[in-house]
């Protein structure tokens, strides 16, 4: 009879389609999300965590923009470069946003080959990724550098409101240390893969457990998840 | 692992479930000091965590003197009082009732009751442990620092909260204070990312959701708002650390003090508000659910009877849990924002009454004529469900805004919080540890000294808290460090005050009975075997007790029905425990409302 009822909880998963089938993934023992892994779950939940970080930062910086009593410098302006004699607005940050944009492109496709098992070109991809990622923080340490030396600081700036530098500071540079984090992790799990961790089922050196294929793919998120932010970023502060 | 019978065709394959991989412990230190078992865990955060709450037990002692023979004790000056109040809060409030509730409560018991073997990442669980003492050190090391810790209250308002007339403010402790939350943070993601995570893909064969304990349900959506709540409140500490280390103005309006003008304008002191706030309110919440929760289990389990309307319960927890994040402004009908704000948050605060009486009319439908044993937790659990109907009337009080305009800053606000999220959870602490001591140590508590302890704690509470109430109506304005020779404050007032904290020191001196009773019954209580309350949930289920790393021994627990089946009609003793197969109510879920 006991065994019925287990039955009973596990038979309908297999008709069940579209919204029903999330009413029998919920109702079901053991998972809430059927063959997700703990990992992926974890940074699923991780990611709206810090989804809630950054819209509070992003919410305060458009409270403290509206509600300063001075102008708020025009970012065209701020943010432009003089290239061969020539005042290109945003231009840096167009090329730093196409850069990142490209970095989620090449992690797409290590993803793709870890699920192949495909050691070395996972690898190289991943390195890639974090080249293009380490290439973003460089150049957004030359447009601090740059800004520094126009005299922005967080605490003023030559152009108007002293809260347009204390937003900039604090947001890219949250964001910033996000990117740097990612590149970090991204060398470390390259290595790994390079190595054939993975495949060895070697065990970590913190941890003492066993890799899998799977934290490419982990690690694809957070770094998909950084660069959207960056799209917003980019949309609230350079554009607005 | 027991093989589970497929239907025909072998549908409903079973998912593909990790095992979790357990670390094996080596030495003493392995397996008792950085350990990653979460019952380890659970106990160093327990432990840490009423520490702290014996530090904050003593500043209230230390605030309740001064407010109760004020001038009397010379060291206490206004800045000490103001360090005082500051840090009791603080500490309750994050360090010992969400790192016991969610640390404590959470590491210890989901695992056990879903049918886990453990966390599922045992080391990030580890680590969260480690990285919550470090933000304690820093917190209590505050008091250390030169200036001593901050005194800007514990909702740390700027601009008062950086500026120099505020002890602290313009030394260390204010910066401590932030830099200790931060942590604070960062360590209850990581735990706080295992507790969900458990719930939602690490349960047992059978544990459908909607056959968790109501322990687990609150404790994981709990945990769940944390992680989306606590994230306001970093970026306000971010914030204000920035404010007062780089002299930015996020919070800062042109301001002068000491009739300088300062280098500030701009900024929004209301902002920090509401980052706090839509952190802070929640927060009760975090508070409450675990002990909602953890209530249902208390009182189904001594009343020998089923929840009333556990499904009710699920939802209305979930309801809780979802409203919280939208009222709340209601902290701030005082504060100059837009009243048609006050209208929008104060509906939304009266709806939440709904789904909490819901709870409280399913706690006393399942108390109705069921089989009542009057142990100490029984009677900690019934003393919650008083206190925190107490407390959830003035709260009605307080979220009107007309009536909370003038009630506001005064004693009443403190009464009603302390009733609500103070006394009524601190209750359901004192409660579970008496409940599940003796699955965590092999042994009962002493019975005696534990009712001494509810009786002295639940009527010196009420004596300490109603008299405020009273006081509050009056006029009495809290945080003041003394009163003064002001017309409207009778001298009953004062003698009322002398009142609470003469038991007020009672009452906090009779915890440390409850202290004496830890460590005696450690050796000397009566062996309790593996369920003594003979109750029905997974974690009384285990092979032995206390239950050894990895939980269940070589097999995993399968469940065959919900949390609740006591005293069912035509079972040969007045509970089954979740893992008995036999006898079932007719198909899961059906019968459960």
């Amino acid at each position: 009879m006991a065994e019925q009822v287990l039955t009973e909880l596990r038979t309908t998963h297999a008709e069940a389609t579209g919204l029903r089938s999330i009413a029998t993934d919920f109702s079901s023992d053991r998972q809430a999300f059927r063959n997700v892994s703990w990992g992926k779950a974890m940074m699923w939940i991780f990611l709206l965590s810090d989804t809630f970080v950054f819209s509070c930062f992003l919410i305060s910086y458009m409270t403290a923009r509206m509600s300063t009593t001075v102008p708020w410098p025009n970012p065209s302006e701020v943010f432009a470069l003089t290239i061969a004699g020539r005042s290109l607005p945003l231009i840096l940050i167009a090329i730093m946003t196409f850069v990142l944009i490209s970095s989620s492109g090449t992690m797409a496709m290590a993803v793709n080959f870890g699920y192949r098992r495909d050691r070395k070109k996972t690898a190289a991809l991943m390195l890639v990724t974090a080249l293009l990622g380490a290439t973003f923080v460089g150049m957004q340490a030359f447009e601090w550098t740059k800004l520094i030396h126009e005299g922005v600081r967080p605490w003023g700036n030559p152009w108007g409101a002293a809260q347009f530098g204390s937003s900039f500071f604090m947001i890219t540079g949250f964001h910033g240390t996000h990117v740097s984090i990612g590149v970090l992790f991204l060398l470390v799990i390259a290595r790994k893969v390079w190595r054939g961790d993975y495949d060895h089922e070697r065990r970590g050196f913190f941890t003492s457990r066993k890799g899998r294929y799977e934290s490419v793919e982990i690690m694809g998120l957070y770094w998909h998840f950084v660069d959207l932010v960056w799209v917003f970023i980019f949309a609230f502060f350079y554009l607005w | 692992m027991v093989d589970m019978p497929l239907g025909p065709a072998g549908v409903g394959v079973p998912a593909d479930v990790e095992d979790v991989e357990l670390y094996h412990p080596h030495s003493w230190v392995t397996k008792y000091v950085f350990s990653q078992d979460a019952k380890v865990i659970a106990i160093q955060y327990s432990f840490v965590a009423l520490s702290v709450g014996l530090i904050a037990l003593v500043l209230s002692w230390l605030m309740r003197l001064q407010l109760g023979f004020p001038g009397v004790f010379s060291f206490i000056d206004a800045n000490a009082y103001y360090q005082f109040i500051t840090m009791h809060g603080m500490m309750m409030v994050v360090y010992v009732l969400t790192a016991l509730f969610l640390g404590g409560f959470g590491n210890y018991l989901i695992p056990l009751m879903v049918g886990a073997r453990d966390m599922v990442f045992p080391y990030v669980n580890m680590l969260s442990f480690w990285v919550y003492l470090l933000a304690v050190l820093v917190l209590v090391g505050s008091f250390f620092a030169p200036g001593g810790p901050t005194g800007a209250g514990w909702t740390l308002y700027p601009p008062q909260a950086i500026l120099s007339g505020t002890p602290g403010g313009q030394e260390w402790g204010i910066i401590m204070m932030l830099v200790s939350l931060m942590i604070f943070i960062i360590g209850f993601t990581m735990g706080g990312l295992n507790y969900v995570v458990t719930v939602l893909q690490a349960r047992a064969r059978g544990m459908t959701l909607m056959r968790m304990p109501l322990t687990v349900w609150g404790i994981f959506t709990a945990s769940f708002m944390a992680l989306l709540a606590f994230p306001a409140l970093f970026v306000g500490a971010v914030m204000m650390l920035f404010d007062r280390i780089f002299g930015t103005s996020f919070f800062m309006p042109a301001i002068v003090e000491m009739g300088q003008p300062l280098e500030r304008n701009g900024g929004s002191p209301l902002l920090f508000q509401h980052l706090f706030w839509f952190f802070g309110h929640p927060e009760v919440y975090i508070v409450a659910l675990p002990a909602f929760g953890i209530v249902s289990d208390l009182i189904s389990t001594h009343a020998r009877r089923n929840i009333f309307g556990y499904r009710m319960m699920v939802w209305a927890l979930l309801a809780i849990g979802a409203l919280s994040f939208v009222v709340w402004a209601h902290h701030m009908y005082v504060s100059g924002m837009n009243p048609y704000f006050g209208f929008f948050f104060a509906t939304t605060t009266l709806i939440i009454a709904v789904p909490t009486a819901i709870k409280v009319y399913n706690w006393i439908l399942t108390l109705w004529r069921g089989n009542i044993h009057l142990t100490v937790p029984m009677l900690f659990a019934l003393a919650f469900i008083v206190t925190f109907v107490n407390g959830g009337l003035t709260g009605l009080f307080l979220g009107n805004v007309v009536v909370d305009v003038p009630l506001s800053d005064t004693m009443f606000v403190v009464a009603h919080f302390h009733m609500v999220m103070g006394v009524a959870p601190i209750l359901v602490i004192f409660g579970a540890i008496y409940h599940w001591y003796p699955k965590v140590t092999g042994r009962m508590l002493d019975d005696t000294l534990g009712k001494i302890h509810f009786w002295v704690t639940f009527l010196g509470a009420y004596a300490i808290f109603f008299p405020m109430h009273y006081l509050g109506l009056m006029g009495i304005p809290r945080r003041y460090y003394e009163l003064g020779e002001m017309a409207f404050v009778p001298p009953s007032a004062h003698t009322l005050n002398a009142f609470i904290t003469i038991v007020a020191l009672i009452v906090g001196a009779t915890q440390l009975v409850f202290v004496f009773n830890l460590f005696w019954s450690l050796r000397h209580g009566r062996p309790s075997g593996g369920n003594p309350w003979r109750a029905t949930t997974l974690e009384w289920q285990t092979p032995e007790t206390p239950p050894p790393h990895g939980n269940w021994g070589k097999d995993l627990p399968v469940v065959y029905r919900w949390a609740y089946d006591y005293s069912v009609p035509g079972a040969d003793q007045d509970f089954l425990p979740q893992n008995q197969p036999g006898i079932t109510r007719a198909a899961p879920g059906s019968l459960h409302g």
